[in-house]
């Protein structure tokens, strides 16, 4: 059994390299193990020193579909701790049976489409739940914002050149458990991960938002689930609005109500009085 | 005066009866390199949710509530008692701005109540979006509303700030706006969509016309334009609004027709239903909706499996059809072209596409589809595979029990 340790949760280049090498030495996924830094360790396991791959010595062409790359490089930032073992599982298969990402009822391709759904709707959910808070202005007045985030999978570094294209004319960090990504007008890097504390703990236009947030909400149409559907509660405790939305649901039938039975009001004189010019007009 | 908070609650609270939230379909921009923010990529992003379950994806606010029309469903009419309230310009653009950089919005929809003149309102409007892209570098999404007789000048100019336009036709039928908006007439609102139109027409013609490949062709509503009819304020059945919806689309080249269930408003008009909004309706219109855009269903199709002019409430549109169908039925999921499959009650253009590509390596079995559809219980009288045929099921006379939800209980205390 060969055990591999890859540098880094989202390790795609090195994945890629060992994998060629175990499929030249015709290793195949039975008896290799693949680990992540967080993957947790059997006692008598010893990582295998990466130097015992040697010469290359086939010649045999190696190829897979170039839409195999682009799913794995996102599959790789899925928490799934056997995601590693099964991206070899595919890329052993494949050299066999090119054609078989084309079989969505497959095992593992449907496996690896679910993955790849997956880290579609986290990086999604990252472009539309992160929420900066000012930091301040430098001398020139180029202004700075923070965020926390708590994504579910190892997707800061597919989601983060989003925020670049929009913001560059401003510095942010978005923070998250395990990695933060730093933007300073030039550069995007990626440091270590952090806590909530690290960013401000408000905004002066918060209670904008706020208000805004009550204010567009149809208390008439109320449907928790299609909210929780696509705002799930995780996400709640790091938005500045989600506190407001156990009283929104406990008083919206109530307001519903009033709406239907409160009397009819004398209509507002200003109509009668615009009928008049218009008739006037024409 | 009023701060900036009490003028967002009143003018938010008076927005949100417009249901369109898109902020998807426009050209791509980013800001990378250039000064100012803001960026489109093609697919739109709900920013939060509320308890009613829309998406947040833009500050929907008006200019204001003032309104000189007083048409019976509106929360802004002339003759209703609620608080009024005026942004300025700058109020809107510095409200954008902030909201954009902490990532709470894609951008702005605008829309207002009716003030001195048609054409005064829409000057307003077009400001507040000159400002934004002109003054500041603006990329984010726009949409702004067009107002009925304001002058096609006008119309032209908003059309190169905003990435959306859209006019309300609101009530379906001649009649219904007749009784209900006696300022408006179907007429006024499509002359409006007509001069949006043009400028959409006009553009294209201009990038076919130029000389060079890369010559720049000023881009002119590049998210099109759309529009909303309120279902359940007046009497017009589903088949007027499928109708009017496919006319509006054709005619038009509208890029949306949204559906908005009339929902009780604060100071409601005494001539006008007090009812819970029709939800289940408006989803059911919906649903019709994508089958003629999507499906290749023809509106006649849809209407012939109407019954009173109604939808059936209990089951979607496309399962109600495939019921009074059965002849083509069941369809085989191995030979079957695109057209048949999508017809297929359960099946979507997604798994439609992967069906078709998975059955060029291997002969598709029961289980295998159960692995590319939600809901392989719905399909099952429908379709073939390697190892199932629905046999006499099809033609089951009592399958649409099989779909209906069980009959409720009564309550004893009701």
């Amino acid at each position: 059994m060969k055990i591999i340790q890859l540098s880094s949760e989202t390790d795609f280049e090195g994945w890629r390299q060992v994998a060629k090498l175990l499929w030249y030495h015709h290793i195949s996924p039975q008896n290799v193990m693949w680990r992540g830094p967080s993957t947790a360790q059997g006692l008598f396991d010893q990582a295998e020193d990466i130097r015992w791959r040697g010469k290359i010595t086939s010649r045999a062409s190696l190829t897979v579909p170039r839409q195999f790359i682009a799913l794995a490089k996102r599959a790789i930032c899925h928490q799934d701790e056997n995601r590693f073992d099964k991206l070899y599982q595919l890329f052993w298969r494949l050299q066999k049976s090119p054609r078989l990402l084309e079989n969505a009822s497959d095992r593992d391709v449907s496996w690896l489409l679910a993955c790849d759904k997956a880290i579609r709707r986290d990086v999604h959910k990252m472009h539309a739940f992160v929420r900066f808070r000012k930091v301040g202005e430098d001398q020139a007045g180029r202004e700075q914002f923070a965020a926390w985030f708590e994504p579910t999978h190892y997707i800061v570094g597919l989601a983060t050149p989003f925020f670049r294209r929009r913001f560059p004319n401003m510095d942010w960090v978005i923070v998250t458990p395990y990695q933060t990504a730093i933007w300073n007008g030039e550069d995007l890097t990626f440091g270590p991960g952090g806590q909530k504390s690290d960013i401000p703990k408000n905004d002066a236009i918060e209670d904008q938002w706020r208000t805004y947030f009550s204010s567009i909400f149809n208390p008439a149409r109320l449907k928790v689930k299609a909210m929780t559907s696509e705002m799930p509660k995780k996400y709640w405790h790091n938005l500045p609005e989600a506190d407001l939305i156990p009283s929104l649901i406990a008083t919206a039938q109530d307001r519903e109500l009033k709406m239907q039975t409160d009397a009819v009001t004398t209509p507002h004189p200003l109509a009668a009085h615009l009928k008049a010019k218009q008739k006037a007009v024409s | 005066m009023l701060t900036v908070i009490e003028k967002l609650s009143i003018l938010a609270d008076a927005a949100k009866y417009d249901a369109s939230c898109a902020s998807s379909g426009t050209a791509k921009r980013h800001s990378v390199g250039k000064s100012g923010l803001g960026s489109t990529e093609g697919m739109g992003i709900c920013h939060a949710y509320t308890p009613d379950g829309r998406c947040i994806s833009l500050l929907k606010v008006l200019l204001t509530n003032f309104c000189i029309f007083d048409c019976r469903y509106c929360i802004n009419r002339s003759s209703s008692n609620v608080k009024r309230a005026r942004f300025t310009p700058a109020e809107l653009v510095k409200l954008t701005l902030d909201f954009y950089k902490r990532n709470y919005i894609e951008g702005l929809f605008l829309s207002s109540g009716i003030i001195q003149s048609p054409d005064y309102t829409m000057e307003q409007l077009v400001e507040v979006a000159r400002s934004l892209r002109q003054d500041h570098g603006f990329r984010g999404y726009i949409h702004l509303k067009t107002i009925a007789e304001a002058d096609p000048a006008l119309i032209q100019k908003a059309g190169l700030y905003a990435d959306r336009l859209s006019v309300n036709i609101e009530l379906p039928t001649e009649k219904g706006l007749k009784a209900y908006a006696p300022e408006k007439t179907g007429q006024t609102i499509r002359k409006a969509m007509g001069d949006v139109k043009q400028g959409i027409v006009a553009q294209k013609e201009a990038r076919r016309g130029r000389l060079l490949k890369k010559a720049a062709v000023p881009k002119f509503v590049p998210g099109g334009q759309s529009t909303q009819m309120i279902v359940g304020a007046d009497q017009a059945n589903d088949i007027d609004i499928i109708t009017t919806s496919t006319k509006l689309y054709k005619g038009y080249q509208l890029r949306r027709v949204y559906y908005s269930a009339y929902s009780p408003i604060p100071d409601a008009s005494s001539d006008l239903p007090p009812i819970r909004p029709p939800l289940l309706r408006e989803h059911r219109l919906y649903q019709a909706d994508w089958m003629f855009r999507f499906y290749g269903f023809s509106p006649m199709e849809i209407g012939a499996s109407t019954s009173k002019g109604m939808l059936d409430l209990d089951i979607d549109p496309k399962l109600s059809w495939a019921l009074k169908h059965r002849e083509w039925f069941p369809v085989d999921v191995n030979k079957a072209d695109q057209t048949q499959l999508l017809r297929v009650p359960g099946l979507g253009p997604l798994s439609v596409k992967r069906i078709l590509s998975a059955r060029r390596v291997t002969t598709l079995r029961l289980q295998d589809i159960g692995k590319m559809t939600l809901s392989l219980k719905k399909i099952l009288p429908f379709i073939e595979t390697l190892d199932w045929s629905p046999g006499g099921l099809t033609d089951m006379e009592n399958l649409r029990a099989r779909f209906t939800p069980a009959p409720q209980q009564m309550s004893l205390f009701a």
